[in-house]
């Protein structure tokens, strides 16, 4: 069935459609609208694209960084200063999707997708979007719980601050198919350290539950500690602690439930 | 619903067209433009096998808006081939049994020449990595990985 696309200069025109016709859907890299119409979906009639700078525009030279919703994983990989996303980057899809999927899109992917997204959240970014009436800087696990909710605006950037090293920010995907696959589970953890303990600690999961979560039992667990085996053994055994995974075709609820524990313990040990 | 005038180079030549709003590039391409050699296979973005260069950069032709290549250069299989000849990548996938029953290769070629276009001798890992998001499920990959390093004149393995 044809529908009818509207092309805008600016994103703000671009959100100004979005914000009168909440059954438009706004084209990205195309990895979900384009295959959720190749599917026959009939409750897209509109779609709406922004062909403005902006929202490609990466802003990786301060301590926060700021990528522009339609920055592709491609572009993100090669940046240098953008080197602590390039773990989650590269986990997405082949090269082709990654020329295609955007930073913007992710925050919208369904799983067992959306990896990108869980490393944001464990950094605590904010999602800039834009309605009918301006912007406004939402968190991201705000966002996240209210992504159905969301028709109608349109997401113009999402920021957060850059991680002291790498050894505070860890990410780890669990997929069946190597180097590419839907994610099993996803992780990503924040430790920033002060004075030797963990202050501030924020583990995200994938796959875990409709969207992304994060673990906030695990948290607790490593919040004010030193990552020590028995600091990560609490947080391993409290990984589950509000979650509701799914079964899908790569794994089972059950499954997930089972695993999630194990591979945190991996990524706060440091190991592979 | 009125159709979109597009207009856009393939394989070098431009090329004039009206699509319906909504239209993927993979349909304006074979069924509009008559160019076969990209295929349809998930339309999802899981198989590849509709893999084609957009300005030099791979895309999933199935999950590109059509009017979104306005402008732009877009390059199939059919273009690869000089003249009566094949290209180098197509003659080490004969070469090498790296074609079986064929689906995925259109998709492995674009895939192989995409890497091959930046990255002229790439590590046996890089050709991994480049076809990765092509799936074939006669060869086992083994011969495609060879015949792309091949036609490399990168090491190939027994």
């Amino acid at each position: 069935m044809a529908v009818t696309v509207k092309t805008f200069a600016s994103a703000s025109e671009a959100a100004g459609a979005l914000s009168l016709d909440r059954t438009a859907r706004y084209l990205g890299g195309g990895t979900l609208v384009m295959r959720a119409l190749n599917e026959g979906d009939v409750s897209i009639s509109t779609v709406v694209r922004a062909q403005d700078q902006a929202l490609t525009r990466i802003d990786a030279s301060g301590p926060r960084i700021t990528l522009g919703a339609g920055v592709t994983f491609a572009r993100v990989l090669a940046e240098r200063d953008l080197a602590f996303l390039h773990a989650p980057a590269r986990s997405i899809g082949g090269p082709a999707v990654r020329n295609m999927g955007t930073v913007g899109g992710n925050l919208f992917a369904p799983n067992p997708y959306g990896d990108f997204t869980v490393a944001l959240l464990a950094l605590d970014a904010t999602v800039a979007v834009q309605g009918g009436f301006g912007s406004r800087d939402i968190p991201i696990e705000e966002f996240l719980q209210a992504r159905e909710r969301q028709a109608g605006t349109l997401v113009l950037s999402v920021s957060c601050t850059r991680p002291a090293s790498s050894e505070t920010f860890r990410y780890r995907k669990i997929a069946r198919i190597k180097p590419k696959g839907g994610s099993v589970i996803t992780l990503a953890a924040h430790l920033p350290i002060s004075g030797g303990r963990i202050a501030g600690a924020r583990i995200a999961l994938g796959s875990m539950a409709p969207t992304q979560i994060r673990a906030r039992a695990a948290e607790r667990a490593l919040e004010g500690r030193s990552l020590d085996a028995a600091t990560i053994a609490v947080a391993a055994s409290a990984a589950t602690e509000g979650t509701s995974p799914s079964d899908n075709a790569l794994g089972s609820a059950w499954y997930r439930r089972e695993i999630v524990g194990v591979h945190l313990r991996r990524l706060l040990s440091g190991q592979d | 619903m009125s159709k979109i005038p597009l207009q856009f180079r393939h394989n070098g030549r431009d090329v004039a067209i009206f699509v319906d709003g909504g239209t993927n590039l993979l349909v304006a391409l074979r069924e509009l433009i008559g160019d076969m050699t990209p295929k349809f296979g998930c339309g999802q973005g899981g198989c590849g096998t509709c893999g084609v260069l957009i300005d030099g950069e791979l895309h999933l032709s199935c999950l590109t808006l059509a009017e979104s290549v306005a402008g732009r250069s877009v390059e199939t299989l059919d273009g690869m081939k000089q003249g009566p000849n094949l290209h180098p990548l197509q003659r080490a996938f004969a070469d090498n049994f790296a074609a079986q029953c064929g689906y995925c290769t259109p998709g492995m070629l674009m895939a192989a020449k995409a890497l091959l276009d930046r990255n002229p001798s790439p590590s046996r890992d890089e050709v991994i990595e480049a076809i990765s998001g092509n799936i074939c499920r006669c060869t086992g990959y083994e011969p495609i990985i060879n015949a792309i390093l091949a036609a490399a004149g990168g090491r190939v393995s027994a």
